[in-house]
C-alpha cells in the first residue's frame, strides 16, 4: 500500500501476519478440551486438590502442580460472576451486536470462562444471572466452537388475535343510519316514560320493548367530564375532553368528545351542539361527529 | 345465611411490579400453599376449588380453571371461575363461602391472580369495538367524570383525594405484601405528580401488580389449623346495568342495597360504631370519600368530611384499608379477595403491624365494572 501523502512525518499500514496463521500444538489437557467441544460436550479438569478447572489447564495455577487426568463433564449451563457490556462490537468480536463479556461459571466448574453473551440490553445480565450455551452447527474444536452463551429462557411472545365478524344490531342501525342523516335517534319507553339515546330496542329498566322512535336535537348539556392527558388514536390532540353530554329530551347521557374550546374551559352545566362531518364525508358511524362544542348560552342547572 | 362458614387460612404473595420468576400457575399456587400452611392442610384436604381473575384480554388467558387446575391441586374436584371485573376477588370469596353456607362442602380453595405485567389493563379497556366512539381511555378516564361529579355535589375540597393517596401509602408501609412503598409520602409529592385523567392525579390512581392471594373457608365442623377462625356474619352481591336513565353514578343504587344486605345479616345498624375496620376497594382516591357514603359510614355528601378529620385513618376512629389498600397493591383480579382476606386478618388478629388493635368486626368490599358490580362481606371474631 503506498503511504498516504500527509503533511507530517511518513506513515504507513503494515500487518505482520504468518501465512496460513502459526500452529499451535494443544498438549493432551487442551487438546482434550477441544475435542470435547468439537463434540457439543464441555468438559473441565480435575487438579490433584480435586477442584474442576474450566476451561482445563495443564498446571494448576495455585500450586504448580500438574493436573490430574480425570476430565469432568461440566455445564451445560452456568453462572455468570461478573460481565462488562460491549456498546459497539468491532470487527473480530464473536457478535455483530451490541452484547457482554462475561466470566460464566459453568455448573460443575470452580473457576470461569470468558465468553460473549447474547444478552439483548445491558440490564438483562448481572453477577448470578444464568446462561447456556449456543453451540455452532459446523464444530473445528475451537472456543469459537460455542458461538456464545445466551440468558434462559424465561419469557415467551403468545400471539393472541381472535378475529371478529362485528355486525351492527338492527337497533344501532338505526340509531347509525339516523347519525348519518345529522340527526340523533332515541326511543322513549312506554312503560317508564325515559328516553333513551342511542335508540334500543329494549329497556334496560324494565325490560320492555321500545318501539317508539324519537328524532332528538343535537343540543344538549354537559353533565361532567374528564381531561385526559392520555393520548388516543380517536382524540386531536393531548389533553383532550370525554364528556358526557345529555341531549335536550334524552335521560340518559352519551359519552362524547368536546371540541373548539380549550380543555380547561369546559364546565359541568356547558350547553353544546354536536359539529356534524359534511355530508358526503358521513359513513355508518358515529365518526359522523366530529365533536360536541359551546353553543354559548348560559349554561344549564344541573 | 345457611351454615356457619370461617376463613380458617390466608395466603398471599408479595405484590410487585414484575413476577419474572414464576409462571401465572406458579404464583397461584404460592399463594394457595401459603393458605393451605396458614390453615395447616393440604390440598388433598380441599372438596372445592373456586378461581376469579380480571376479563381475559387482561393476559389473554380465556379458561383459567382449565389451565390452573393442576397448580390448585383440584385434580378430581369441582373447580369454577368467577367473573364479575373488578369485584371478581370479592366475588370468587363469596361463591366459595356459599359452598360451604349451602352445605354442599366442608372445606373451599378460593383463589385470585393477577399478572399485569403480561399485559396492559388499559389496552384490554380500550378495546375500540367498531361503530363505537365511546372515548373511555382505561379505568380512570372511566371514573374521572363521576369523580369530577361527586365534588361538584358535595363541594368537597381538591385536597381530598390527596389526604387518601398518602393515608394509604403510609399504611402500606407497615404491610409487607403491599407492592408500593413510597417512605417519603405526603402530600407534596401526590400534588406535584401529574394529571392523568384529571380530576384524577397520578398518585391518586393505583399501581399495576403482579401477585395472587387465596383462602382456604371452612364449614364449622370441619375447622383446621390453631390459628382463630374468621367467621362469615353477612355475604352480598348485587348487580346493575352500566346503561340507565337515572342511573346515579356518583352513589349507585347496588352499592347501597349490598350494603343493606350485608348489615342486616350481620346485625349491623350503624356501621360507623359498629365495624371496626374495613378494607375497601379503592383504586382512585376520591373512591374512599364517596364508598363512605355508599356504605353508610356517612351521610350523602358528608364522607369526604370524615376522611378529612382523620377517621379512616390507622389511628382514627374507623380505619379504612390499613393494609394500603388496592392504592398500594393491585393485582387486579385479586384485589377484591385481598379486601377479604385482610378483613379476615384483622378479626383473627393476624394483620401484624397494620393490626388495627380489637378488632372485632371488619367489612371486605370490592367493586367491579363501572362501578356495577359489588361483592362484601362482614367476618367476625365471634361465631355468628
Amino acid at each position: 500500500m503506498p503511504p498516504p501523502e500527509t503533511d507530517g512525518p511518513p506513515a504507513a499500514r503494515h500487518v505482520l501476519e504468518f501465512p496460513g496463521g502459526y500452529t499451535r500444538t494443544t498438549g493432551p489437557v487442551i487438546g482434550r478440551f477441544l475435542t470435547e467441544l468439537r463434540a457439543g460436550r464441555l468438559v473441565g479438569v480435575r487438579t490433584a486438590e480435586g477442584r474442576v478447572l474450566m476451561p482445563p489447564l495443564e498446571y494448576d495455577p495455585a500450586t504448580g502442580d500438574a493436573v490430574s487426568d480425570e476430565y469432568v463433564e461440566v455445564g451445560p449451563a452456568g453462572t455468570v460472576t461478573a460481565a462488562a457490556w460491549v456498546p459497539q462490537p468491532l470487527p473480530g468480536h464473536p457478535l455483530d451486536r451490541p452484547f457482554a463479556w462475561a466470566l460464566i461459571r459453568l455448573d460443575g466448574a470452580d473457576t470461569a470462562l470468558v465468553h460473549a453473551v447474547d444478552a439483548g440490553n445491558p440490564k438483562a445480565l448481572r453477577p448470578g444471572s444464568r446462561v447456556w450455551p449456543v453451540w455452532r452447527q459446523d464444530r473445528t474444536g475451537h472456543i469459537t466452537d460455542i458461538a456464545h452463551f445466551a440468558p434462559e429462557v424465561t419469557r415467551i411472545v403468545s400471539p393472541v388475535a381472535p378475529e371478529y365478524r362485528i355486525q351492527a344490531g338492527g337497533a344501532l342501525r338505526v340509531f347509525l343510519e339516523g347519525v348519518r342523516r345529522g340527526v340523533f335517534l332515541g326511543g322513549r319507553c312506554a312503560t317508564c316514560a325515559k328516553v333513551y339515546v342511542p335508540y334500543r330496542a329494549s329497556c334496560p329498566e324494565c325490560g320492555s320493548a321500545i318501539d317508539e322512535r324519537v328524532e332528538l336535537p343535537d343540543t344538549g348539556t354537559i353533565t361532567t367530564f374528564a381531561i385526559n392527558n392520555l393520548p388516543d388514536p380517536r382524540a386531536p390532540e393531548v389533553p383532550f375532553v370525554s364528556a358526557y353530554i345529555l341531549l335536550d329530551g334524552a335521560d340518559i347521557p352519551m359519552i362524547a368528545l368536546v371540541g373548539g374550546v380549550p380543555a380547561h374551559e369546559v364546565r359541568q352545566g356547558m350547553r353544546v351542539r354536536a359539529e356534524w362531518l359534511p355530508e358526503d364525508e358521513r359513513t355508518l358511524s358515529m365518526a359522523n361527529v366530529r365533536w360536541f362544542t359551546p353553543t354559548g348560552e348560559p349554561d344549564a342547572e344541573l | 345465611m345457611g351454615h356457619r362458614c370461617a376463613v380458617i387460612g390466608v395466603g398471599q404473595t408479595h405484590y410487585t411490579t414484575k413476577r419474572r420468576d414464576v409462571s401465572i400457575a406458579g404464583l397461584v399456587r404460592e399463594a394457595a400453599l401459603r393458605a393451605l400452611e396458614d390453615a395447616g392442610l393440604t390440598f388433598r384436604d380441599i372438596d372445592a376449588v373456586v378461581i376469579g381473575k380480571a376479563p381475559d384480554l387482561f393476559e389473554g388467558v380465556m379458561m383459567p380453571e382449565a389451565y390452573l387446575a393442576d397448580a390448585l391441586g383440584a385434580a378430581g374436584k369441582p373447580m369454577m371461575r368467577v367473573h364479575t371485573a373488578g369485584s371478581v376477588g370479592g366475588s370468587t370469596a363469596l361463591v366459595g363461602a356459599s359452598l360451604i353456607q349451602g352445605g354442599v362442602h366442608d372445606r373451599v380453595l378460593v383463589v385470585a391472580f393477577e399478572k399485569q405485567s403480561e399485559s396492559n389493563a388499559t389496552w384490554a379497556l380500550s378495546t375500540h369495538l367498531p361503530f363505537n366512539a365511546s372515548l373511555v381511555v382505561g379505568a380512570g378516564g372511566y371514573f374521572a367524570p363521576h369523580i369530577r361529579e361527586y365534588m361538584r355535589r358535595t363541594g368537597a375540597p381538591g385536597h381530598i383525594g390527596t389526604l387518601v393517596a398518602v393515608k394509604d401509602r403510609r399504611n402500606a408501609l407497615r404491610n409487607p405484601y403491599a407492592h408500593l412503598r413510597i417512605p417519603a409520602i405526603d402530600r407534596a409529592m401526590v400534588e406535584s405528580t401529574p394529571m392523568l385523567w384529571e380530576p384524577i392525579r397520578y398518585l391518586e390512581t393505583c399501581p399495576s401488580s403482579d401477585g395472587a392471594c387465596a383462602m382456604v373457608l371452612s364449614s364449622e365442623t370441619a375447622l383446621a389449623g390453631g390459628g382463630t377462625p374468621a367467621w362469615i356474619h353477612g355475604a352480598a352481591m348485587r348487580s346493575e346495568p352500566i346503561f340507565r336513565a337515572g342511573r346515579d353514578t356518583v352513589n349507585p343504587q347496588a352499592g347501597k342495597d349490598c350494603a343493606a344486605d350485608v348489615y342486616r345479616q350481620a346485625g349491623i345498624t350503624d356501621p360507623r360504631r359498629q365495624i371496626d375496620v374495613a378494607e375497601v376497594y379503592v383504586p382512585f382516591s376520591w373512591y374512599e370519600p364517596m364508598w363512605l357514603e355508599n356504605l353508610g359510614f356517612a351521610a350523602e355528601g358528608e364522607g369526604w368530611k370524615l376522611t378529612e378529620s382523620g377517621a379512616t385513618a390507622l389511628d382514627g376512629d374507623i380505619p379504612w384499608n390499613p393494609s394500603g389498600g388496592v392504592l398500594s397493591s393491585n393485582p387486579i383480579g385479586a384485589s377484591g379477595l385481598i379486601r377479604f382476606a385482610e378483613a379476615a386478618l384483622q378479626v383473627r388478629g393476624t394483620a401484624g403491624e397494620h393490626q388495627v388493635d380489637g378488632a372485632r368486626l371488619a367489612l371486605g368490599h370490592a367493586y367491579g365494572g363501572g362501578a356495577q358490580f359489588f361483592a362484601m362481606w362482614i367476618v367476625g371474631r365471634e361465631k355468628p
